[in-house]
């Protein structure tokens, strides 16, 4: 990692003056939990919860005025879904999609949800540690005015159009992600919350839509999603604003039992329901069909980054897959990085743990690891080996955590 | 943070208490607050012999695993198996419940080389 100095976001003193822990995270100081995760995590499944995800990123591609009038259909739209997975024309106005960005050999370089905020415009809310990326690969195709459907042996990869000589490019891109602030509201009692800081007669958002409301004389966009398995919202608003939509928040949800919630808590409530976390369970090496999220990629698409590779693995299997565990006995939690054997006598190395934790929801040890797939079957029996000695695990259905109706 | 006088100290947070030729090991309130949520602990075994400074039993948090370390030389001749039930109890009662061994030990001057509760009282600050 380079030496640059962490960022703080702008509720950085509000976590200090709350007495967070706080720790860098993808080059930002974050609060990693402000009294107990488990405290944390419990608050978000039985009340609500709070989370600063200022660090996370905002690029808007929007259409070009002359792209709109020459080409006469969504410029931006077309373009975007030769980038990422998921089909963006399944988005009406206001709505939202999960997505994965693409290398050429199908690896993930981010996961992201991507929101139609406007006819031919759309916001990326990607993360934090991949923003810069994200936002130079995406540039060095608009630039380069490449698309996969180019014949090969055109532009090299290295070819920038020179100043003044490029072709015009069918939309624009901004990284906005110094402007912005956010904060994820999750937890069954987020609705009444939401309600108690917008107004008793205003409706929060549908599912995977986004919505602006006005927030004491600022606007604020919230739209109906998460990373906890719970029902909630995540917030977006000016940086200048973040201070007074977070403490809004907090005075108004003691009602309801609300806690502001740390990335230890954000990392429990995401695993037991096996949402992958970008840098330990998905990386520029596996792509989403190992990662058993074909769901959100769309092969019916003539073309996109990566299709080929996903085309391939999906047709013929691929060699390894991301699958949920959880420990057959209690004992110490697995952790990312340990070895995974077959279970039985003829005992082989079969794969590693990419995430893992002793779940706070279930107060047993459960994970994530990519396994050949020949030893990917729900019911498999494994072996995870902490500290030389193995200890047996069962491959499980997803999610790990189900609520049990209340 | 809770520092009990009558107790010694190591760097490394573990307090010691000293029973006749044995010492009683735990780790400090400070500790057990860095690393909240005790999940797991893993116990050395019985009668394992270890010098000062070598890791003996692993501590789990929700986020991190520690070690930690025999505090001067010795023979582990009793461990706290109610840990195993619930580890919470080194987050609930560091000096009292959730002691995590005792030492056999070999030189009662070794434990001259421990801090006593105001030297670890400047060192956590």
């Amino acid at each position: 990692m380079s030496e640059i100095a962490p960022k703080k976001t702008p509720l950085y003193e509000e976590h200090v003056r709350l007495g967070a822990k706080i720790v860098p995270f993808a080059g930002w100081l974050m609060p990693v939990q402000y009294t107990s995760i488990m405290e944390e995590h419990q608050a978000v499944r039985d009340n609500v919860g709070m989370f600063d995800i200022s660090h996370m990123g905002q690029l808007v591609v929007a259409a070009t005025p002359s792209s709109q009038k020459v080409g006469g259909e969504a410029a931006a739209a077309t373009w975007l879904n030769t980038m990422l997975t998921n089909n963006i024309d399944k988005l009406d106005i206001g709505m939202g999609q999960y997505t994965f960005l693409l290398n050429e050999r199908g690896g993930i370089i981010d996961d992201l949800i991507v929101y139609r905020t406007d006819e031919d415009t759309f916001l990326l809310v990607v993360n934090a540690a991949r923003t810069e990326e994200d936002f130079a690969w995406l540039q060095s195709h608009l630039k380069a005015g490449r698309s996969p459907d180019r014949p090969s042996g055109g532009l090299p990869a290295s070819a920038k159009p020179t100043a003044g000589g490029e072709t015009a490019a069918p939309c624009t891109l901004a990284n906005r992600s110094a402007e912005f602030g956010g904060v994820a509201i999750q937890g069954p009692r987020v609705v009444e919350l939401f309600h108690a800081l917008f107004g008793r007669d205003t409706e929060p958002p549908a599912r995977n839509h986004i919505v602006d409301f006005p927030f004491d004389g600022t606007a604020v966009s919230v739209a109906r999603t998460g990373y906890t398995g719970e029902d909630g919202v995540e917030v977006f608003f000016r940086a200048t604003d973040a201070v007074k939509l977070w403490n809004a928040a907090l005075e108004k949800g003691k009602t309801f039992g609300i806690k502001p919630c740390g990335l230890g808590a954000r990392d429990t409530l995401r695993l037991e329901m096996c949402y992958p976390l970008n840098g330990s369970d998905l990386s520029p090496q596996r792509n989403p069909i190992e990662a058993g999220l074909g769901f959100f990629v769309d092969l019916t698409k003539p073309r996109f980054i990566g299709r080929d590779v996903l085309s391939r693995a999906k047709e013929n299997g691929t060699k390894e897959k991301l699958v949920p565990f959880r420990m057959k006995e209690k004992g110490p939690p697995p952790r990312p990085h340990y070895a995974v054997f077959s279970g039985g006598c003829q005992s082989e190395r079969i794969g590693e743990v990419t995430s893992g934790t002793i779940s706070p929801s279930l107060n047993w040890g459960v994970g994530m690891a990519y396994v050949s797939s020949a030893h990917a079957k729900i019911g498999t029996e494994i072996d995870i080996e902490i500290r030389g000695q193995k200890f047996p695990a069962t491959i499980e259905k997803k999610p790990l955590y189900k609520k049990s109706a209340s | 943070m809770n520092v009990p006088d009558d107790l010694l100290y190591t760097d490394t947070h573990e307090w010691i208490k000293r029973e006749g030729d044995n010492v009683r090991v735990g780790i400090t309130d400070h500790a057990q607050s860095e690393l909240t949520d005790v999940v797991y602990v893993e116990l050395p075994k019985m009668d394992r012999q270890a010098n000062a400074k070598e890791a003996i039993a692993v501590i789990e948090s929700v986020k991190a695993a520690s070690d930690i370390y025999a505090p001067v030389k010795g023979r582990v001749v009793e461990v706290n198996k109610a840990l195993e039930a619930d580890a919470g109890l080194i987050n609930r009662e560091p000096y009292g419940q959730g002691w995590i061994f005792v030492l056999k030990i070999e030189n009662p001057d070794d434990l001259k080389n421990l801090k006593d509760a105001a030297a670890y009282k400047t060192q956590i600050g």
